[in-house]
């Protein structure tokens, strides 16, 4: 099996700092960068179907500036064999049309049986760049997976798909792209065996002229959507604090219930 | 001036899925701040339960029979036929086209991105109207930055989460549509089976009222007495990560960064101590009531109502005293 894992490197949500820059992208200093949580459980779900399957091979594929290599090596550290990065001074501020056209293009030389990506990426919670990339490909999508199932020989993949209320199971012929949730398992933490092997895998640079991609076509001079303003949430209020019985405690919820006619 | 369009969703019933209701409702307000017109647009084997109950909410619907939806996964399907109607009406497309912000709603927008190159602004947590098109308020990074975005060519694709509106009826019935949309393929993906589970009739987006349960419901039992005070509040049950990796509930129940993003009337939380992951799933709530024997557990920094004691003394007491209110 050729797997390829969409990898993107994102602000840690747990450091609680990101902003935004006065160019209204990210500040990219303001929070440290992680692969994003989707992402890995997407990488985990690969390593596994790859070590299901003899001779076969885990890439990374990611777009991001051109600091992201440090955050590729920790993926690859969980055992990918390898990395490619597209990046390209033209792509900062890019619009998730560019990105999906970006990715798809990058895809299309490469030899796979399936690509994985993270359902959404934690920063923007969008969720629309997997679907996007399988069109542009032309590939079947298998979305919100929980559960990966390929038959090599029969040339297809099924998918068990969480829906709205309980679940789908999907099948498709491969190649196909398949869309991946936290219940395909917890990701695996790079052992030092790992770590050290990562500092000598190859990891792939493309710039968009690599891509065949005109330059003027993609990228934040021509983004679909545009930054109006930003600014921080208002605060909740003060949390009243109740302590004493069980009985008084759920009294003053009651009551609290009712004051805001929720009850 | 182009019109806006919704994508009526199929909900779990087979008629029209609630969100797009909503997501009706909103453009509708939308089209009346903007001065343009409102349609709906409906693809399905067999539209005509979803087109009418659209109709409800919008003056015109466009329906699209598509056999293939049966046995295949609806996005793809939907997608191509919605970019096949935008071919159509290439002469005045419509500047925006709304859909929900769910996990079909979702992969509709991103194929139809991919086919049609329009942009998309998506879980949009509110939309206005402006003189250069719609203001979509959005939060990203988890809720710690509110942004409001627009289109830069005035046209694109907007996917709403859920409670951006209540559905509201139209004055009048809207008018269907019956239409033929050819346009390009995408690759079909079969549906082998469709399952619900128990307990998830409505999706739990959709809720009014959550009681979730953490780490510190401590098994799958605990999850008996989160269940009977959701139902006895009318609510749905939600879970924390935590709880859902130790097997006690469902993954589709779960709320947080890589669950499910809430905004219910009321977010009760049992044992949960409100880490960023579970916090960004919930923050939104119109009102949030903890009971955590922890005073100084992160959620006491953004619960309204936080009760200190045992989940089970207290939720106990609270069933019963919820039982004898309602008589």
């Amino acid at each position: 099996m050729h797997i390829v894992v969409l990898v993107k490197p994102v602000p840690d949500p747990a450091s609680g700092g990101e902003r935004l820059g006065a160019d209204g992208r990210l500040d990219r200093a303001s929070a440290p960068a992680v692969v994003n949580g989707n992402c890995e459980y997407a990488l985990e779900a690969a390593l596994k179907l790859a070590a299901a399957s003899e001779g076969s091979e885990v890439t990374l594929l990611s777009m991001a500036p051109a600091s992201a290599p440090e955050t590729l090596r920790k993926a690859l550290a969980m055992g990918a064999t390898r990395g490619i990065h597209v990046t390209d001074p033209v792509l900062a501020g890019t619009c998730a049309v560019s990105t999906a056209r970006v990715l798809a293009a990058a895809l299309k030389p490469l030899t796979f049986d399936l690509v994985l990506a993270g359902v959404d990426t934690s920063d923007g919670l969008g969720g629309t760049v997997p679907a996007a990339v399988a069109a542009h490909l032309g590939l079947p999508l298998l979305s919100y997976a929980s559960r990966i199932e390929p038959d090599e020989a029969a040339g297809t993949v099924r998918v068990r798909r969480i829906s709205a209320t309980g679940y789908d199971l999907l099948e498709a012929p491969m190649p196909a792209v398949i869309s991946c949730t936290q219940a395909l398992g917890e990701p695996r933490y790079p052992s030092l065996k790992g770590i050290m092997a990562a500092r000598s895998k190859e990891i792939a640079t493309r710039s968009l002229a690599d891509l065949g991609i005109d330059p003027s076509t993609v990228g934040g001079a021509v983004a679909t959507t545009t930054l109006i303003d930003s600014r921080t949430p208002p605060a909740r209020g003060a949390t009243e604090v109740v302590r004493g019985s069980p009985a008084e405690g759920a009294a003053r919820i009651v009551e609290f219930l009712a004051q805001r006619r929720i009850i | 001036m182009g019109e806006l369009w919704v994508v009526g969703e199929p909900g779990a019933d087979g008629g029209l899925a609630r969100l797009s209701a909503e997501v009706a409702t909103l453009a509708r307000d939308l089209g009346a701040q903007g001065g343009r017109r409102v349609a709906g647009v409906v693809v399905a084997a067999e539209p005509e339960m979803i087109a009418t109950e659209l109709a409800r909410y919008l003056p015109t619907i466009l329906a699209i029979a598509e056999p293939a939806a049966v046995e295949h996964a609806w996005s793809a399907i939907a997608a191509a036929r919605v970019a096949g109607l935008l071919e159509e009406h290439a002469s005045e497309p419509p500047d925006v086209i709304l859909v929900g912000a769910g996990s079909d709603g979702r992969d509709f927008a991103g194929a139809l991105s991919a086919l049609t190159g329009l942009g998309v602004l998506t879980s949009a947590t509110a939309v206005a109207w402006t003189d250069s098109g719609p203001a979509v308020e959005m939060s990203p990074f988890g809720g710690k930055l509110l942004t409001t975005c627009g289109f830069t060519g005035g046209r694109g694709i907007v996917t709403v989460r859920p409670s951006v509106a209540d559905a509201v009826p139209g004055d009048t019935t809207g008018v269907v549509e019956t239409r033929q949309a050819s346009g390009p393929a995408l690759p079909p993906v079969r549906v082998i089976e469709r399952t619900s589970e128990a307990g998830a009739a409505a999706p739990i987006e959709e809720a009014k009222i959550i009681v979730a349960g953490g780490r510190g419901v401590g098994g799958p039992d605990g999850f008996g007495l989160v269940g009977e005070l959701a139902s006895e509040l009318d609510g749905a049950v939600g879970a924390t990560r935590a709880a859902v990796d130790s097997g006690w509930i469902g993954y589709s129940q779960q709320i947080g960064q890589t669950g499910k993003i809430v905004k219910p009337d009321l977010y009760l939380a049992l044992g949960i101590s409100g880490a960023i992951q579970h916090k960004v799933g919930m923050q939104t709530a119109g009102s949030i009531v903890a009971v955590n024997r922890d005073p100084d557990a992160p959620i006491a920094e953004f619960a309204d109502l936080l009760v200190v004691g045992d989940l089970f003394e207290v939720g106990a007491a609270l069933l019963e005293q919820l039982r004898a209110r309602s008589g």
